[in-house]
């Protein structure tokens, strides 16, 4: 308890260490740019791929569960539009993107740490959590979301695919029943998701990495431990979410 | 110029530092010298401020670092230089990149004039030529180089050197000396290094603080080490026959005898170990 309490509170001051004037702003846009390259297309084939099988997935299963004759086809597609937009393109992606980011920045930052690179930079004057912590958290929160929206367009699209691969509806039957009963308002809740979850990964995976003490055996462990608290803060505030804004 | 005014450091119950202190003048090669272990990377951390002294005062100048703010800090860290024990290079960059990138930081030159700055620094430790390579395509040593040449590249006021000669040939590690020597005169640098190579201390000792166990246990400079009576002192400098046999050598050329009962014919044909890194 006294340790996560501690943890807390050197990860709140943490976020607030990076508030600072960038040495050289250009040097901050380079690494800002290079983070956004390596987080969005790094991730972008395994983004695509579970996406188009989580909507292929839920329009078989919901047309499985849908047995009554009195309930149109093309609510299917509806229920695979509702469900790919409201979870499955923001939370299963970024439970996903959890590992396979938070990983990649927890590593990173711990490498760096464990191989005085970080002192390195501190010698030089360079505030490292602005200049390492910052990019990172800043591309996540630009690249994420447009991961998630890709996610769910290939979601939807996914659907599209087996559902007329099965013979379950025809595709003029899912592209109508799409358009019923859509609310924006479920968009704009994906997007609170895809933001507030990019926030967590980065910024949880920083700070396993950035405060690594020891050698390349901690690198390992706090790169785990960086995914598995992510993992459950998603979950965590995922439901915060819904029960607060649904 | 630094004054370090009764510097202690800890870690979790285990003193590390005990009350050192020591001035380091400008224009000279002040050198931290002890044995493995004996405190000389956290004491040149403490000076550097990575990390914070339990007590004592670091001053640049007159100025107490540890009580700067974070701004001013910044101010004396874009002076400072630093060569780390174990190089420390950015390994997503290459060597050209490393050495370019306080460069590319703090100064607003365009890209053929740091270029050539940088070719200039990897020419003075001899690695033309390796501008492409990434750190872990080349040896050790050249990492070393590669790390001195990125802690000179803005030409610091301060320079700090965590043992730039381990791991390099005898050569080299000569070339590395009297780099550290002529940029510190020419450019009037506070320079500190911590070494346990002889050679270095005979070299490049226009100051010397001996560590044992954290504590300061002698100072002075490379002309008065040798004829120093400290017996820690002397353990550690004689720690090899050769060494011993050489100091013999001079005292029977300047006193006539030597000072132990040992004599000439067990010194000639004695084979001289070579030097012994206590790493
Ligand atoms: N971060 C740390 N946490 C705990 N103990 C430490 C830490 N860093 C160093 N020490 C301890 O401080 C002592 C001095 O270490 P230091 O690295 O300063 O030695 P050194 O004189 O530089 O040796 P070498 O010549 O081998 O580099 C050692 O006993 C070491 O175990
Ligand atoms: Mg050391």
């Amino acid at each position: 308890m006294k340790k996560f309490i501690s943890d807390f509170g050197r990860y709140i001051l943490m976020i607030k260490g990076m508030f600072s004037m960038p040495e050289n702003f250009k040097m901050y846009w380079k690494e800002f740019m290079h983070q956004c390259s390596d987080i969005g297309i790094g991730s972008l084939g395994i983004v695509a791929i579970i996406s188009v099988f989580m909507g292929a997935v839920s329009a078989v299963q919901t047309a499985y569960q849908l047995v009554s004759p009195l309930i149109p086809k093309s609510t299917i597609a509806q229920i695979v539009r509702d469900t790919v937009i409201l979870e499955f393109a923001p939370t299963l992606v970024s439970i996903v993107l959890a590992g396979v980011v938070g990983s990649k920045i927890a590593s990173e930052l711990g490498n760096m740490r464990v191989s005085e690179q970080i002192d390195a930079l501190e010698i030089m004057g360079i505030n490292t959590k602005a200049y390492l912590i910052g990019p990172k958290i800043l591309a996540s929160m630009v690249v994420i979301p447009m991961l998630v929206v890709i996610a769910a367009v290939l979601g939807i699209y996914g659907g599209r695919l087996a559902g007329t691969a099965a013979g379950i509806l025809s595709a003029s039957t899912y592209d109508k029943g799409l358009l019923e009963g859509f609310l924006p308002y479920n968009a704009v809740f994906c997007m609170v998701k895809a933001y507030t979850f990019a926030f967590i990964i980065s910024s949880i995976s920083s700070f396993f990495g950035y405060y690594v003490t020891g050698g390349s055996l901690e690198i390992g462990r706090s790169s785990t431990k960086a995914v598995v608290v992510s993992c459950i803060l998603i979950l965590f505030a995922d439901y915060l979410l819904s029960a607060l804004l649904l | 110029m630094i004054e370090l005014k009764n510097i202690s450091k800890g870690f979790e119950n285990v003193q590390v530092i005990n009350d050192v202190s020591s001035v380091m003048k400008p224009g000279q090669c002040n050198l931290i010298i002890g044995s493995s272990g004996s405190g000389k990377t956290v004491l040149m951390k403490c000076m550097v401020g990575l990390f914070l002294p339990d007590a004592g005062e670091v001053l640049y100048d007159g100025h107490d670092f540890i009580k700067m703010n974070d701004e001013e800090k910044k101010e004396i860290r874009t002076q400072i230089g630093m060569l780390f024990q174990g190089s420390a290079l950015f390994d997503s960059l290459t060597v050209e990149q490393n050495v370019m990138f306080p460069l590319e930081m703090f100064t607003k030159w365009n890209y053929k004039k740091k270029l050539e700055r940088v070719n200039e620094v990897l020419e003075r430790v001899e690695l033309k030529g390796t501008n492409k390579k990434f750190p872990s395509e080349v040896s050790g040593g050249m990492k070393k180089r590669v790390g001195i040449a990125r802690a000179v590249v803005l030409n610091p006021k301060y320079l700090f050197c965590d043992e730039p000669n381990s791991g390099l040939d005898p050569l080299t590690s000569m070339i590395i000396d009297k780099l550290i020597m002529e940029i510190t005169k020419e450019f009037k640098i506070t320079t500190i290094v911590n070494t346990h190579d002889m050679n270095s201390v005979m070299e490049m000792g226009d100051s010397i603080l001996y560590m044992h166990q954290g504590e300061k246990e002698w100072e002075g400079n490379n002309k008065e080490i040798i004829f120093s009576k400290n017996d820690k002192l002397n353990d550690f400098i004689f720690a090899s026959e050769f060494l011993k046999d050489a100091k013999d050598m001079r005292m029977l050329e300047e006193t006539g005898k030597i000072p132990n009962e040992r004599d000439m014919s067990e010194l000639t044909h004695k084979d001289a170990d070579p030097l012994i890194d206590p790493d």
